[in-house]
């Protein structure tokens, strides 16, 4: 299955990955207006150790330990893409508990949010990826 | 073709199902439920409470899971005995099922304190299913003082659904502070402050004594008046189906890392069993929905013929109030890492190179960076601990690791 890997050597730090996923998933048609004084919650998150860059999104596992610890069954796997069901999820917080990567935050709305690959949002392709300046993320089969 | 019952049907049965399936696709599944009703949340009786989910929302799996994984439900069934020498449960209505494996997955039961004049009182409720959810629903009124025993997770829960429900809530408990089984007493304090900040009250280091009807008089000598009484002290593991055919059975059933229990074909997990907590080496009843799951699952795999062990469980929680978010994880021993942050506070406990447990309050963001250091046990000499403590990220973690997580499947 395809997911976003990481060439941590090659991120610049630049965080445009975070502003076009806020964006992708924002609803919104113009990025201004998405986007524009407020701040922003992605689901990609650039980390920082002095000279060190890289961006951190949901890895997708294979056996992901969020899917079973989550509480009310919200989260699910289909076709191997970890998503939420944001009707169901109550913000409990169990998952983020649990996930050893650090990638499934606490929402606005109440519920979780995480990476679902841009396969629920009009993108329909990582938009991290897309808009990557330096191809430091991938989308690809490894 | 082998098959297949589970007594039970809750996070624990789901987990076997579908583990049982991840196996063998073709065996005859039967599962013995007490309650009437499609497996849900149980933690969420206090969100419906309050409005946050519905009956709809609240299944714990969808409404055509049974059908899916091929499973049939014996619905307002109860097992009352289990013959081991032929492989036989037998079912309240007198029903006798067959099995080749067996997997017992019926929780806990709340245990009600034997209290003088308990019994006087009408209006009195556990706070465990989904049945009393709605007993209290259709009971409260807005004119209603309610008396909650117990300020544990449970107890709390129920009076954050309740809180716009009723016209008060007192909550007593002879702890001398609120989850005294998940907190210290400086983080308990915080929980306790923010809760009378919505409006409950507290009678800590006291309880209920004597009731005559709606008054409880407290150990202190105060009375107490109520209309409602909820009592949430505590719960037992539902064990007795296994003590009764001569298995093992300590505080909850017995397993071992299979989650085998000590009779041939008969598996358990979930609240009715005991697991070895990694971080303090000893075996307990962990009553958490993760280990439900997981620990049910790891017992379907067995109970097809598949190998999987569950050699990493450990007791943590996540729990929020009004948005005020609370995590905890493993043992409090060791060396103490504090951190005061607005509102809030962080507490990592160490021991030997390894990261023991945690408390935190306030800032939880990627808190499972911390709960995987100790599940793995990470040796934290191999990172950057000084850093990670302080705000946990991948940073602080080797190149080699990110490269390997970040870089390829996990
Ligand atoms: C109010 C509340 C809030 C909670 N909040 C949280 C939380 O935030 N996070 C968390 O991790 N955990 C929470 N828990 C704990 C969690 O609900 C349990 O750990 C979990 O439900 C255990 O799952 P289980 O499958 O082992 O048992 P259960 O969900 O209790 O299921 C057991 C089922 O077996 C049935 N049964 C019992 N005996 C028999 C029999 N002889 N024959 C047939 N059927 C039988 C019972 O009727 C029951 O339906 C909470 C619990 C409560 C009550
Ligand atoms: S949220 Fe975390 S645990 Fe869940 S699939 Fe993503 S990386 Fe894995
Ligand atoms: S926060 Fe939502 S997705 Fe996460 S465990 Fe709780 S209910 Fe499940």
């Amino acid at each position: 299955m395809k997911r976003v890997y990481v060439n941590e050597k090659w991120c610049l730090g630049c965080h445009l990955c975070e502003y076009n996923c806020a964006f992708a998933n924002s609803g919104e048609s113009d990025m201004a207006k998405a986007l524009r004084k407020k701040a922003i919650r992605p689901n990609i998150r650039i980390e920082e150790d002095g000279d060190i860059n890289f961006a951190v999104s949901c890895r997708h596992c294979k056996d992901p330990i969020c899917v079973k610890s989550c509480i009310t069954g919200a989260l699910s796997i289909e076709d191997g893409a970890v998503k939420v069901d944001h009707d169901k999820c109550v913000g409990c917080l169990t998952c983020v508990l649990v996930c050893p990567y650090g990638c499934i935050r606490e929402g606005e709305s109440g519920a979780v949010q995480k990476c679902e690959l841009c396969l629920n949002n009009s993108c329909g392709e990582p938009a991290c990826v897309k808009g990557c300046p330096n191809r430091a993320i991938v989308f690809e089969e490894r | 073709m082998k098959n297949y019952v589970i007594i039970g049907n809750g996070a624990a049965a789901v987990g076997a199902i579908e583990g049982i399936r991840s196996v063998d696709k073709d065996g005859g599944i039967t599962v013995v439920s007490e309650e009437k009703h499609h497996v849900y949340s149980r933690p969420l009786i206090s969100y419906l409470l309050e409005g946050k989910t519905d009956e709809t929302k609240m299944l714990y799996r969808p409404a055509d899971f049974y059908e899916k994984n091929g499973a049939e439900v014996l619905f307002g069934e109860k097992a009352v005995k289990i013959d081991p020498e032929a492989k036989k449960v037998t079912l309240e209505s007198g029903k006798e099922l067959c099995y080749d494996s067996l997997c017992i997955a019926t929780g806990s039961s709340p245990f009600v304190p034997p209290i003088e004049g308990l019994e006087t009182v009408k209006n009195r409720r556990s706070f465990m299913t989904l049945d009393d959810a709605e007993a209290l629903e259709s009971a409260l009124t807005p004119e209603y003082s309610v008396l909650i025993i117990g300020a544990g997770l449970i107890g709390l829960k129920c009076a954050e659904g309740i809180l716009n429900r009723c016209k008060k809530i007192t909550v007593c408990d002879l702890a001398p502070r609120v989850l005294s089984s998940i907190l210290d007493s400086d983080c308990a304090a915080i929980m306790q402050a923010h809760l009378e900040k919505l409006g409950i009250e507290f009678l800590l280091d006291d309880t209920a004594v004597k009731f005559e009807e709606n008054r409880a008089v407290m150990k202190s000598g105060k009375v107490v008046d109520f209309d409602f009484l909820v009592t949430a002290v505590g719960v037992r593991a539902n064990s007795s189906l296994i003590k009764d055919c001569g298995g093992e059975v300590d505080r909850g059933i017995v397993v071992d890392e299979r989650m085998a229990t000590s009779i041939k074909d008969i598996f358990a997990a979930g609240d009715c069993s005991e697991t070895t907590d990694i971080t303090s080496g000893i075996k307990k009843v962990m009553a958490i929905m993760p280990l439900a799951y997981i620990g049910g699952h790891c017992a379907g795999v067995n109970m097809a013929g598949g190998e999987e062990t569950l050699c990493n469980a450990l007791p943590m929680n996540s729990i929020g109030f009004a948005g005020l978010h609370c995590m905890s994880a493993g043992s409090y021993e060791g060396e103490l890492y504090e951190e005061k942050t607005e509102g809030g506070v962080k507490r990592l406990y160490t021991e030997n190179n390894l990261l023991k447990g945690f408390m935190i309050i306030g800032d939880i963001d990627r808190a499972g960076i911390y709960t995987a250091l100790i599940r793995n046990k990470t040796p934290l000499d191999s990172l950057n601990f000084e850093l990670l403590k302080k705000s946990p990220s991948l940073a602080p973690f080797g190149r080699e690791y990110r490269v390997e997580k970040l870089g390829g499947e996990v």
